[in-house]
C-alpha cells in the first residue's frame, strides 16, 4: 500500500512503444521474418520493373516460338515440312517475265531498308511463349500488375467494408438496418453479374479491374467487421472509454478498431490472394487488364491453349510465382498480427 | 476411516516454451501432500495462482498438454498419474466426478439439460435412454430443482445462475461418484443461491456418503462445509488440519491473514488487515496489528451534497410480436443523497437493478425518468456538450478488470487519454508525470506505466481502474461490484485503498456490492434494492443491526460465517 521509495526513480524509465514492441516480437517470429523477406524481394521486384530496370521489353520477341526453358535443352529440328530441292539449275525465266526489268531496282531500293536480323534465341531460362517472348520478363512484369491489382483491391475493400462494418456494428438501429439493406442488396446480385455491370460502366483498363473489385469484394470483410464491434462496443473497456467522455470516434477507430485488426488482417490477406485469382478470371473473360498489358491472369489464359501442345512453361512460371508470392503474403499477414497482439507475448 | 484418496508429494510445472534458447518452466504445484478420507469434505484454499485447482485437476489429467506432473496419486490405492488414458476415462465422471466454477461456460448451449444428463447414465451406467431420462429427473429432483420434468426439456440459457449449477451437481452426481471435485462452484453466484447451493452439497455428501474436494479462495465458506482444510499458497501447502482448529487456532501466519482479511459482520475496522501486514507481524513476533482494531473515525454529516437523486427510473423496451413492445422497469424511484466524502450503498441479487442504476448516474443507460441533480444542475438534461465538462466529475470502475482495460493499450496510455480529452496537464510530459505519481497512488510502481493489462493480476488491474478515474479529480466514484471479482485478500487491499483515497480526496462513492459484509465496511449508508424497486434504505449499522425487510435478512443470513463452532465459543 505504502509506495516504494525508489519507485518514483524507476517511473523515469520510458516506454516501449507498441511499435517498438511489435517489431520486437515480430524478428523471433522465423517464418514471419522469412515470409517478409520473400514478401519484400517481390516488392522490390515490382519496384524494379515498374522503374524499367528489368523486364523494360518483355513485348520482344527475343526466341523462338515457343522455346524451351534453358535446361531443357533446345527443340530437337523438326523432320517434316522440308520441300525437296529439285535437282539442276534454276530455269531463266528472264525473258517471259514482266517484272524482271524492275528487280534490280527494287533491290537497291531494299539495300535501303536493310535491317540487322537478330538470331533467335533457341532457349530461354523459362522458356518463351508462342510469339517467342521470354516468359520470365513476362511473370516479373506480370507480377507487378498482379500485385498491384490484388493488394490495391484489397486494400480498397477492406476500407469500404472495415468503415462500414465500423458504422453499422458500432451504431446499430437506422444506421446499421440501412447499411444492412445495402449489404443484402450487393450479396443478392450474383458476383459475376456485378463485375459485370461495373466493368461495362467503367470500361476496361487496371483501375477498373482495382476499382471493380474494390467495390464487390467489401461484403465478408463487412460482416465479420460489423459482428466485431457489436461485439465490443458492449465491452466494459469500451464503456469505460464513454465514462471517460471518449468521442464516438475515439472510441470507434482508438478503442475498438485496434482489437479487431487481427481479424481485418487476416481477411486482408485472404482478400488480396482472392483479387489475384479474380483478376486471372476477370483477364480470362476479357474484362481484365489490357491487351497491351501481361498479368498472371493473362499468362494463365494463354497456357490454357499451349498445354495441349506440350508447352507447360508459361503455366508453371505464372503459378511458381503466384504461388510462392501468396503463401509468402499469407504467412506474413498471420506473423504481424500475432506480433501486434500483446496478450501472446513471451509464449511460443 | 479410510483413506479414499491420498496425494504424496504432487508435483506439476507447465513448460512455458523457450525464451533465447532457454526452456522455460512455471511451477504451479511444488510438492503437496493430502488425504481425503471416506465421507468427508476436505476443502483446498488458497488465493488465485496458489496451484489449488491445478492440483485438483491434476488427478485427472485434466491440464493442459503442456504440463508435467511427478508424486504420486493414490485413489484407492492406486496411483492415478500411472493409469492410462482409457482406464482413467473410466474413473473420470464415474468415480470421481466435478462442478467447475462457471456453470454458464460448462453446460453446452445448443443441448437441453435432459440430453446433458442422460449422456453419462447411457455412457458409464449402460442405462436406456428410459431408464436414463427417468433417472435424470429424480437427480434433478434431488438437487432441488422445481419441476424437474419441465426442465429436462429446457436450454441451460433459461435457467438462472444457481439452477445452472444445480444441473451441474445433478451431472456429477448420475453416477454416484465416491469423490466430487468442486472448483469454487459458488463463486460465480449470488450470496443467497451460494448458501443454497453449500446447503445442498452438505445434504448430499450425507445421503450418498461420498467425499468432495471443495475449492475456493474464500475461508468464510470453506468453514461452513469443510470438515478438514488444506490452505495454499505459492503451490506449497501452509497448513492443514481439522475445520475447527483451522479456525480456532491458526498456527500459519497466511491462514491467520485469510481468516482476518474478510470484512466481517460482527465488528468493524477502519482498516482490513491484508495478508503482508499480517506476515510482517508474524515474522516481527508482534502480536496483530493494532491499527485494525481502530474504529473508523466518524465522517461530518454536513459535509455538502454532492450528488442528489430523485424518482430515478430506466426501463427497457422488449419487442414483442410484430409492432408490439413490452416495457421492463430495471429501475424504478430510486431516490437519495451522497454527500462529499461519504460512501452509498448498493446492494441486491443479480437482476435487482443496482448495476442499471450506476449506471444510468453516468448516463450509459439513458435514463428513462427522474432527476440527476450534480452540483445544482440536472445532468439528465444536459446536452451533449454541457456534459462533457460533467462527465469528469463522475466516473467508474467496472466490476471484471480483465474487461474493463484496453488489451491494446499500454497503462500508460490509459492513463493520459482522459487527461487529454479533458485538457488536464500543460503538455504530454506533464500528463505521464502525473499518470506515474496517481500508479504509485494507488500502490502500483512507475515501471507499470509502458505494460499492457495482461502483464497484471486482478487487483492490479482494478488499482488501474482506480487511477485512470482519479486522472479526472472526480467528485463521485460509482463502483460496480469493483472488489467482487477479486480474491478475499486482494479484495481487502483494494478496499483499504478506497478508504485511503476517499480521506485523501473527500471522493463520494456508490458502491454497487451483492455482498453486504463488504457494503457495510465500506458504507454510510445502504441501499437494498430488490426488482428494480428500492425495499430497504437505512445506515449501514441499522441495516445490520436491525434489518426491517424480510429480503434484507435474508440477505444477512446468507452471507458466509465461517466456521460456527468458534463464534459460539
Amino acid at each position: 500500500m505504502t509506495p516504494a521509495a525508489g519507485a518514483v526513480g524507476a517511473a523515469a524509465e520510458r516506454s516501449e512503444g507498441v511499435w517498438h514492441a511489435a517489431w520486437r516480437r515480430f524478428r523471433t517470429d522465423r517464418v514471419g521474418v522469412v515470409s517478409a523477406a520473400v514478401v519484400i524481394a517481390f516488392l522490390l521486384l515490382i519496384l524494379a520493373s515498374w522503374t524499367g530496370i528489368v523486364a523494360r521489353d518483355w513485348q520482344r520477341e527475343v526466341g523462338v516460338a515457343n522455346a524451351p526453358p534453358t535446361f531443357l535443352g533446345p527443340r530437337p529440328p523438326e523432320a517434316i515440312g522440308a520441300i525437296e530441292v529439285p535437282a539442276g539449275p534454276n530455269v531463266d525465266l528472264s525473258d517471259v517475265d514482266p517484272l524482271a526489268p524492275r528487280y534490280a531496282e527494287w533491290e537497291a531500293a531494299a539495300q535501303k531498308y536493310r535491317t540487322a536480323e537478330t538470331p533467335k534465341a533457341e532457349t530461354l531460362p523459362l522458356g518463351g511463349d508462342r510469339l517467342g517472348r521470354d516468359v520470365l520478363a513476362k511473370a516479373i512484369k506480370g507480377t507487378e500488375i498482379s500485385v498491384f491489382v490484388g493488394v490495391l483491391a484489397a486494400i480498397v475493400a477492406t476500407t469500404i467494408g472495415t468503415v462500414l462494418g465500423a458504422l453499422s456494428g458500432f451504431f446499430g438501429r437506422r444506421v446499421g438496418d440501412f447499411l444492412e439493406w445495402l449489404y443484402n442488396v450487393f450479396e443478392s446480385i450474383p458476383g459475376i453479374l456485378l463485375i459485370f455491370a461495373f466493368a461495362a460502366v467503367f470500361g476496361r483498363g487496371i483501375g477498373t479491374v482495382v476499382l471493380i473489385l474494390g467495390f464487390t469484394g467489401w461484403t465478408g470483410l463487412y460482416r465479420q467487421v460489423r459482428a466485431e464491434f457489436m461485439k465490443h462496443g458492449s465491452r466494459e473497456y469500451v464503456r469505460a472509454a464513454e465514462a471517460i467522455g471518449a468521442s464516438r470516434t475515439s472510441r470507434m477507430f482508438r478503442h475498438i478498431l485496434p482489437n479487431v485488426s487481427h481479424v481485418i488482417l487476416v481477411r486482408m490477406s485472404l482478400l488480396v490472394v482472392g483479387f489475384i485469382k479474380a483478376e486471372v478470371i476477370l483477364s480470362y473473360l476479357g474484362l481484365g487488364v489490357g491487351v497491351e498489358d501481361v498479368s498472371w491472369g493473362t499468362m494463365l489464359a494463354e497456357a490454357q491453349s499451349e498445354l495441349i501442345l506440350g508447352y507447360w512453361w508459361q503455366l508453371a512460371a505464372a503459378t511458381l510465382f503466384m504461388a510462392v508470392f501468396v503463401t509468402a503474403f499469407s504467412l506474413l499477414a498471420d506473423a504481424v498480427r500475432d506480433a501486434l497482439d500483446p496478450k501472446l507475448r513471451g509464449l511460443e | 476411516m479410510s483413506t479414499l484418496l491420498s496425494i504424496r508429494d504432487l508435483k506439476v510445472r507447465f513448460r512455458m516454451g523457450k525464451l533465447a534458447g532457454v526452456p522455460q518452466v512455471a511451477e504451479a504445484v511444488r510438492g503437496v501432500s493430502f488425504d481425503v478420507p471416506e465421507n468427508t469434505i476436505a476443502a483446498l484454499v488458497g488465493e488465485s495462482g496458489s496451484g489449488k485447482s491445478v492440483t485438483a485437476m491434476s488427478m485427472l489429467a485434466l491440464l493442459p498438454d503442456n504440463a508435467e506432473r511427478s508424486g504420486q496419486v493414490l485413489w484407492q490405492g492406486r496411483d492415478l498419474l500411472k493409469t492410462g488414458l482409457a482406464e482413467l476415462q473410466a474413473i473420470r465422471g464415474k468415480e470421481i466426478a466435478c462442478v467447475f466454477q462457471d456453470p454458464m461456460q460448462s453446460l453446452n448451449p445448443v443441448f437441453t439439460v435432459g440430453a446433458q444428463l442422460v449422456e453419462p447414465l447411457v455412457r458409464h451406467l449402460g442405462l436406456g435412454r428410459r431408464a436414463a431420462l427417468e433417472r435424470a429427473e429424480q437427480l434433478l429432483a434431488e438437487v432441488g430443482m422445481p419441476e424437474p420434468k419441465r426442465r429436462l426439456a429446457s436450454y441451460p440459457h433459461e435457467l438462472s445462475g444457481g439452477q445452472q449449477q444445480r444441473v451441474m451437481i445433478a451431472m456429477a452426481l448420475a453416477c454416484e461418484p465416491k469423490l466430487l471435485i468442486a472448483d469454487e462452484p459458488t463463486t460465480a453466484l449470488d450470496v443467497t443461491i451460494q448458501r443454497q447451493i453449500l446447503e445442498l452439497i452438505g445434504r448430499l455428501r450425507e445421503r450418498h456418503r461420498m467425499s468432495v474436494l471443495f475449492i475456493s479462495h474464500d475461508l468464510g465458506v470453506v468453514g461452513e462445509v469443510a470438515d478438514h482444510v488444506v490452505v495454499m499458497r505459492h503451490g506449497v501447502i501452509r497448513e492443514q488440519g481439522p475445520v475447527a482448529r483451522i479456525f480456532a487456532a491458526p498456527q500459519d501466519a497466511y491462514t491467520k491473514a485469510l481468516l482476518a482479511c474478510r470484512p466481517s459482520l460482527s465488528e468493524n475496522p477502519a482498516r482490513l488487515m491484508v495478508i503482508d501486514d499480517h506476515i510482517a507481524a508474524g515474522a516481527a513476533g508482534a502480536p496483530t496489528a493494532e491499527a485494525s482494531r481502530a474504529v473508523a473515525k466518524p465522517k461530518d454529516p454536513r459535509s455538502p451534497v454532492v450528488l442528489q437523486v430523485r424518482a430515478l427510473a430506466k426501463s427497457f423496451f422488449i419487442k414483442e410480436g410484430l409492432f408490439g413492445k413490452r416495457e421492463f422497469k430495471a429501475v424504478q424511484d430510486v431516490n437519495f443523497e451522497l454527500r462529499r466524502g461519504h460512501t452509498l450503498g448498493v446492494v441486491g441479487e443479480s437482476g435487482s437493478g443496482k448495476t442499471t442504476m450506476g449506471l444510468s448516474l453516468l448516463r450509459l443507460h439513458e435514463p428513462t425518468g427522474g432527476e440527476v441533480i450534480f452540483d445544482g444542475r440536472d445532468i439528465l438534461k444536459l446536452s451533449d456538450r454541457e456534459r462533457q465538462p460533467m462527465r469528469r466529475r463522475i466516473q467508474v470502475v467496472f466490476q471484471n478488470p480483465y474487461a474493463s482495460l484496453n488489451p491494446r493499450f499500454t497503462i500508460g496510455r490509459a492513463l493520459v487519454e482522459p487527461m487529454e480529452i479533458h485538457a488536464i496537464g500543460r503538455d504530454t510530459a506533464e500528463r505521464e508525470q502525473r499518470a506515474r505519481e496517481l500508479l504509485v497512488k494507488v500502490g502500483l510502481d512507475g515501471s507499470a506505466f509502458g505494460k499492457y493489462p495482461h502483464e497484471f493480476s486482478g487487483g492490479q488491474r482494478q488499482r488501474v481502474a482506480i487511477a485512470r478515474c482519479l486522472t479526472l479529480n472526480p467528485d463521485v466514484l460509482v463502483l460496480d461490484e469493483a472488489v467482487s471479482a477479486l480474491d478475499v485478500s486482494v479484495q481487502a487491499q483494494v478496499l483499504n485503498l478506497l478508504k485511503d483515497l476517499q480521506d485523501e480526496f473527500g471522493l463520494a462513492y456508490v458502491f454497487i456490492s451483492h455482498d453486504l459484509a463488504v457494503v457495510r465496511f465500506i458504507s454510510d449508508e445502504v441501499l437494498v434494492m430488490k426488482d428494480g424497486r428500492v425495499v430497504e434504505q437505512a445506515s449501514a449499522e441499522q441495516i445490520l443491526r436491525a434489518p426491517r425487510e424480510a429480503y434484507t435478512q435474508r440477505l444477512l443470513a446468507a452471507i458466509p460465517r465461517g466456521y460456527q463452532g468458534v463464534a459460539a465459543a
